[in-house]
């Protein structure tokens, strides 16, 4: 039994390779895509705000699993056909950019608004008074949650192994498929997974700690 | 784009969708319940226990809390039958851990509650000459609870959209439904964007009754 | 001091102000002018308007109707009458001439003290970063806290922030500085060295309007007191005449007994 596991190792750390590029670029694409509308909700003109209020509450109602299913089979009927990895991406790249719309929101509404009457007052224009007074702060806010945030990549790209990408999820149940040792194997993987993770909420707490002493 | 939308075949199959959600529902109000007691416990406990006992529940929380459901889903279901001598179907095993799931939720939800609890009010409760019992039962719970509302409100709405993944060992829920008819009718846009609706039009009635009981419970104390 | 303030061309010239909060109105008709020189506090009853019409002379909020006017051009709006929002920067730019310092201090965590002070001399001075770390360290001595140049806001007291706030709006070398009720928010052991500090920039020559409870502060370092009730200028005169206890003004009487039963 062991040695079918130990055998099945480099397979499984493809997978595991696989599960961490899929979870950068959706951290990386809506990092981008989420700080953007962020703004666009915080500053922008009533009409984006509507829109981005919109897509982050309609995003943040549906199940993952069914955004990556409606991008999956979804997008060829319009025409546009993306290879699965893509498609994955793509699902979870939407879910995790209302995400960071709102970890955004949170972090720039939490800034007094004395600091933007103090920075008016200095005569900072707006866009120095983001710069230089709210995002500087605001930074400090937004960064432990969305690093825990990570963690919801990382279990979200699971879900791609339903599209027969081979993620660790997908590798596992294959290597299932050909060795029946089901039990040791999920559980190797929750490690994986947990491993991962557990690390990140841990150094979000530490950043969230350390940044709460330097505010008081 | 040339794609025509066309819901008849949707429709003539609603019934799968409109069962599907009724068993979504079912899922998540089974799992919360079964979760709170979970999280109530462990909470109560957590508070008022070793560093052995605090330990185990933090490694239950952490663990549940850092590894993908969908894994979860599959051990239960298909790796744990091959190490005890268990038997169950599907829906029970979902069942059993999307419990565990929001169980490990709610510890968290739970245990901030309890500690967010003033002291004050539990220095009155002994003034006063409650036991223990009575101070935990008359004065931190209820405040406690009043405290974790809104939290257990959100649990249980991310809960509802989790129990999609009980698709993957073929529970006939909402999502299950709604592969089934795009596997059969092949309205994929359409199939997708009528279950879309779904969980976002019930998600959204949750969020506003649940908000509404919430103003209410506090109006009324 | 003698206020002649018809002949000299007023500094700060505020005309017929009046602003609304919807049904509410905080601020009726108010005219005030201000010489260069002078320091004029403003007292009365919380919600009279005090804050309110400080807020509007440096346009953090904007008001109904009226003109204020400092140096002789229009704050908010621009010139010609249209009442039409001068743009973003140009606003910023009006701003930059005048100074305030918060009653919630407002100063800014992520920045030391000198970085507080610095900010606005770089990117709205446009100076260079060791010129404005000496204008800094040159304020930041003025107001006894030479030594806490790099120390992060959270690490000083309240009064020490304040000083630095203080440090911050003078430091732009403003033509009018809005003091809104500095010393609120403080312990009353620190009052005395943020007050001290005000009274050294009086002494220099820096015009200064002043939101104020300190009555006794009021009556030494004031070359005129506004009482304001009710969104308008009650009374206005030299400190004397203001806080003499036999005025004929009925408000004020009942402000100051009000004062004198609770702070003597």
């Amino acid at each position: 039994m062991l040695g079918q596991i130990i055998y099945a190792l480099p397979f499984l750390a493809e997978g595991f390779a696989l599960t961490l590029w899929v979870s950068f670029l959706v951290v990386l694409f809506s990092l981008m895509a989420g700080v953007i509308l962020g703004v666009g909700l915080v500053y922008g003109p009533v009409p984006l705000r509507w829109a981005v209020r919109i897509f982050s509450d309609t995003i943040r109602g549906i199940p993952i699993l069914v955004l990556i299913f409606f991008v999956y089979y979804g997008l060829p009927a319009i025409g546009l056909h993306l290879p699965s990895f893509w498609a994955a991406v793509t699902a979870l790249t939407l879910f995790k950019t209302a995400q960071v719309v709102e970890y955004l929101r949170g972090a720039v509404g939490s800034i007094p608004r004395g600091q933007t009457e103090a920075a008016m007052a200095i005569g900072l224009t707006f866009r120095q008074q983001l710069t230089s007074v709210i995002f500087p702060q605001a930074f400090r806010r937004f960064l432990p949650p969305w690093i825990n945030g990570v963690t919801d990549a990382v279990k979200g790209s699971a879900l791609v192994s339903l599209l027969g990408i081979t993620d660790l999820m997908q590798a596992i149940n294959q290597v299932i498929g050909r060795t029946y040792e089901a039990m040791p194997l999920y559980i190797l993987g929750a490690l994986i997974y947990f491993a991962v993770n557990y690390t990140l909420s841990l150094a979000s707490r530490r950043l969230e700690r350390r940044f709460t002493f330097i505010r008081e | 784009m040339g794609y025509a939308l066309n819901f008849n075949l949707i429709w003539r199959h609603f019934d799968k969708l409109w069962g599907g959600l009724l068993l979504s529902l079912e899922l998540a109000v089974i799992s919360i319940a079964i979760g709170i007691v979970i999280g109530l416990v462990l909470a109560v406990w957590y508070v008022s226990a070793g560093r052995m006992v605090r330990g185990i529940i933090a490694a239950y929380v952490e663990f549940i809390r850092n590894v993908p459901l969908i894994l979860l889903v599959y051990l239960v279901f298909y790796g744990l039958p091959t190490v005890a001598d268990l038997a169950y179907s599907a829906q029970t095993s979902f069942i059993a851990t999307l419990s565990l799931y929001s169980g490990a939720y709610l510890v968290e939800v739970f245990r901030s509650g309890l500690e967010a609890v003033p002291r004050g009010q539990m220095d009155a409760g002994r003034a006063i000459g409650l036991t223990p019992w009575q101070r935990l039962l008359h004065v931190r719970l209820p405040t406690m609870l009043r405290i974790t509302l809104p939290a257990l409100s959100n649990t249980f709405i991310s809960l509802f959209k989790d129990t999609s993944i009980a698709s993957v060992i073929s529970v006939p829920e909402l999502t299950y439904g709604a592969q089934w008819i795009n596997f059969n009718t092949f309205r994929i846009v359409e199939v997708y964007l009528v279950t879309t609706a779904m969980y976002l039009f019930t998600g959204y009635i949750m969020l506003f009754s649940l908000r509404l009981l919430e103003r209410r419970f506090r109006a009324a104390r | 001091m003698a206020t002649n303030t018809q002949e000299i061309p007023a500094l700060l010239d505020v005309r017929d102000v009046s602003k609304a909060f919807g049904t509410v109105q905080v601020l009726r008709s108010v005219s005030l002018k201000v010489s260069r020189g002078e320091v004029v506090t403003v007292i009365g009853p919380s919600g009279s308007g005090k804050t309110t019409l400080l807020r509007c002379v440096n346009f953090l909020e904007s008001y109904d109707s009226g003109s204020i006017r400092i140096d002789g051009k229009e704050v908010g709006f621009r010139e010609g009458g249209s009442r039409q929002r001068r743009g973003e920067r140009d606003l910023a730019a009006m701003r930059a001439e005048t100074g305030m310092v918060f009653q919630s201090f407002n100063l800014f965590p992520h920045l030391t003290a000198a970085g507080n002070i610095m900010l606005g001399l770089t990117k709205v001075r446009g100076k260079s970063t060791a010129e404005a770390r000496s204008i800094a360290e040159h304020w930041l001595g003025r107001v006894g806290l030479g030594h806490k140049a790099d120390s992060l806001p959270a690490e000083l007291s309240g009064g020490q922030q304040q000083r630095v706030g203080i440090a911050r709006a003078v430091a732009m070398e403003p033509k009018i500085l809005l003091l809104d009720e500095i010393t609120s928010a403080l312990d009353p052991e620190l009052v005395g060295e943020v007050l001290e500090v005000v009274r050294g920039l009086a002494q220099d020559g820096m015009t200064m309007v002043m939101v104020t409870h300190e009555m006794a502060f009021a009556r030494d370092a004031s070359s005129r007191i506004v009482f304001m009730a009710d969104g308008g200028v009650s009374a206005i005169g030299p400190p004397r005449d203001i806080l003499a206890a036999e005025t004929d003004n009925e408000r004020l009487r009942s402000f100051l007994a009000r004062f004198r039963a609770s702070h003597f």
